[in-house]
């Protein structure tokens, strides 16, 4: 009975806790597909967290806050686009840049917010449903971010695989040279691509920073930008099993709150291992299959390409 | 079509890998100006605080010495491994785990050290780091794996890890519950080199091992496959290298010297296991090896310029109360400006329509 009584609870903390993650790996995901791997998600993330909270704390609005990220997100995102598009840098050299890059700046913009907390977004109530036993509310509790990620989702889904700029997207982290000789823009697709992954990256960091913890930090995200990385290749590059994934990392995540509310005497350092040791575990669980990555994975993932080439 | 245009050069221009670095160094300085300038800061007075002041006394040019020591040791293993297509980007978490494992060992005899305590403490150390670093090489050997993101999370689980030790097993029994050790005993601690500083011993090892990697990349056997691996790994698949023996030599080695750089900070400048042992060199260090083009005497004096970055953030926070992440800003600029100005060396820059094709 007890017990019953605690899984509501975990349930939601669960789905908030996925939420950063799968804006993110959403985001990453159509990068990916289109050929290019941005290892900056943690940087922008970062940056949207901080900006989305700065935004938010002085206008007081929400919505607000939450567009500036996604912007500002994109932005970041652009200086990556810039280089590894335009300028042919080395795409693991300048994702990680970015990251070291968005740590400090980050940093230096919310010098003035440390501490500062707020309020969080409403949480949905519908009288009936949010108020059923057990799942009431991990389902029908959550606020409007927790709901926008997952419908996402399906959205993410069919632009891919059910539109025709899905398709071309796709093409283009395929076969880049053979999209271009058809005529397609690959250095204007992916540049769309890569700012997209920056606008959900800055959302997942501002879910963190507005509304799940709800203050900022100095390097807050704390890794979770390099396992939304992690969860595409967990999700073999498919939106669905993205989110399932998520969940998995959210529940890892609350599961180690909770084992010391259970009373298990084990440190608390230890405990907070446990994403990091998970997101290995899975990574090689998922990698061991080798001829399942490379069937998944774009052809072209990672690979420079100079139109006059 | 456009009007600027990139043209691809015949041969890659030597003289632009050299340039480029310098044009880095340039433009972040500019963007430092503006930067400051738009902070409300005297940008002059500012940049000069920054990267000039901190040097100007001879204890600020070791303290220059004592923070490239870490950086360099980190990089020259790293830039092998990148110069191979081993992205390494574990050395915090490496040099994290030869601090644990090369202090563990002073903590471990204290009271009974010798001689012999500091040599055991850097093999130990090495081996710390080099088996932190086996982890993400075996997960890319056996299972495949990414090793970037195998390493990386290793850097949060030995954060963590100290972080447990310095609260428990390691803490000072005299400590008063601080999450400290004790302070190391003489016999475990690295000797200073230069009176009046704090630049100890750890910078010769650092020397060496720019030496030792210059050798190896340039003179060896070894060094050529890893060359040829990184340029053109299918090329080292026809001439039958062992590409898997390269991905254990370039981790493993890497780890070592990041390890024996996490030891040198603890027997050094530190003195003790603390939850805090490094402001991020394991990272800053990613930049060292690429500002360094992956080459040991190119590191050698990048490693002095983040060096900088370093000791100039506490300067300016001191004399003018700018936020220390200044820094951090300042380490990433730096790289983006470097990548940006790196499509130089292979092509050119073109201004006005195309021309007919000759």
């Amino acid at each position: 009975m007890n017990d019953l009584a605690l899984i509501g609870p975990i349930l939601a903390a669960m789905f908030a806790a996925a939420t950063p993650l799968l804006f993110a790996a959403l985001g990453e995901l159509v990068v990916e597909k289109s050929g290019v791997l941005n290892l900056g998600v943690e940087g922008m993330m970062l940056v949207g967290a901080v900006c989305g909270f700065a935004v938010t704390v002085q206008t007081g609005s929400a919505v607000t806050g939450f567009l500036v990220a996604a912007f500002a997100g994109a932005a970041t995102a652009s200086l990556f686009a810039v280089l590894t598009l335009f300028l042919l840098a080395n795409q693991v050299a300048t994702g990680l840049a970015l990251t070291l890059f968005g740590v400090g700046l980050s940093a230096l913009i919310g010098q003035g917010f440390v501490g500062i907390p707020l309020e969080g977004l409403p949480k949905l109530f519908i009288p009936g449903l949010t108020d059923m036993p057990v799942v009431g509310q991990a389902l029908f509790g959550q606020d409007i971010m927790v709901y926008l990620a997952v419908a996402a989702v399906p959205l993410v889904h069919l632009f891919l695989y059910r539109t025709r700029a899905g398709l071309v997207l796709r093409a283009v982290g395929e076969n880049h040279t053979a999209a271009h000789a058809l005529g397609y823009k690959v250095l204007r697709i992916r540049f769309f691509a890569v700012l997209f992954g920056g606008a959900m990256a800055g959302l997942g960091g501002a879910f963190l920073s507005m509304d799940y913890t709800p203050m900022w930090a100095e390097n807050m995200t704390s890794g979770r930008g390099w396992i939304a990385l992690a969860l595409v290749v967990f999700a073999t590059w498919k939106p669905v099993r993205a989110m399932l994934g998520a969940w998995l990392f959210g529940g890892v995540t609350i599961l180690q709150l909770h084992v010391q509310g259970l009373g298990i005497d084990v440190p608390s350092q230890l405990l907070s291992m446990l994403p990091y040791l998970a997101t290995v575990l899975v990574l090689v669980l998922i990698s061991r299959d080798v001829a399942r990555i490379r069937l998944n994975a774009p052809a072209c993932l990672g690979k420079l390409f100079h139109p006059d080439a | 079509m456009s009007f600027i245009r990139l043209e691809p050069r015949g041969q890659a221009s030597k003289t632009m890998v050299y340039v480029t670095p310098l044009l880095a160094v340039a433009l972040t300085l500019l963007s430092g100006f503006i930067l400051f300038l738009a902070m409300g800061f005297d940008p002059l007075k500012a940049l000069y605080s920054f990267f000039v002041a901190p040097v100007t006394s001879v204890r600020g040019v070791g303290e220059l010495v004592v923070k490239a020591t870490p950086l360099v040791l980190c990089a020259v293993g790293l830039a092998i491994g990148f110069r191979a297509n081993v992205w390494n980007i574990g050395a915090e978490g490496q040099l994290t785990l030869g601090a644990i494992t090369g202090g563990g060992l002073a903590l471990a005899f204290y009271g009974e050290g010798g001689w012999w305590l500091l040599p055991m403490m850097v093999i130990g150390g090495a081996i710390g780091g080099a088996v932190w670093a086996a982890v993400p090489a075996f997960l890319r050997l056996r299972f495949n794996a990414s090793e970037i993101l195998t390493s990386l999370m290793l850097n949060y689980v030995a954060l963590l890890l100290l972080n447990y030790l310095v609260h428990g097993p390691f803490r000072d029994p005299d400590g008063f519950a601080f999450p400290e050790s004790r302070l190391f005993e003489a016999d475990a601690t690295l000797p200073i080199l230069w009176a009046g500083t704090r630049v100890h011993l750890g910078a010769l090892v650092a020397l060496l091992a720019v030496a030792g990697g210059w050798l190896l990349i340039a003179r060896t056997f070894i060094g050529f496959q890893i060359k040829v691996i990184g340029l053109t790994p299918a090329a080292a698949g026809y001439a039958g290298f062992d590409q898997k023996r390269i991905v254990w030599l370039t981790l493993l080695l890497s780890g070592a010297l990041a390890g024996i750089a996490g030891m040198g900070e603890v027997a050094g400048p530190i003195g003790q296991i603390t939850a805090s042992i490094s402001p991020g060199y394991g990272y800053t260090a990613i930049i060292v090896a690429f500002l360094g083009r992956l080459h040991p005497v190119g590191i050698l004096l990048a490693a002095l310029l983040m060096a900088l970055s370093f000791i100039g953030g506490e300067a300016a926070q001191i004399a003018m109360g700018l936020p220390k992440a200044i820094t951090g800003v300042f380490q990433g600029m730096l790289l983006f400006f470097l990548l940006a100005s790196d499509v130089l060396i292979r092509y050119r820059v073109r201004f006005g329509a195309r021309r007919a094709a000759a």
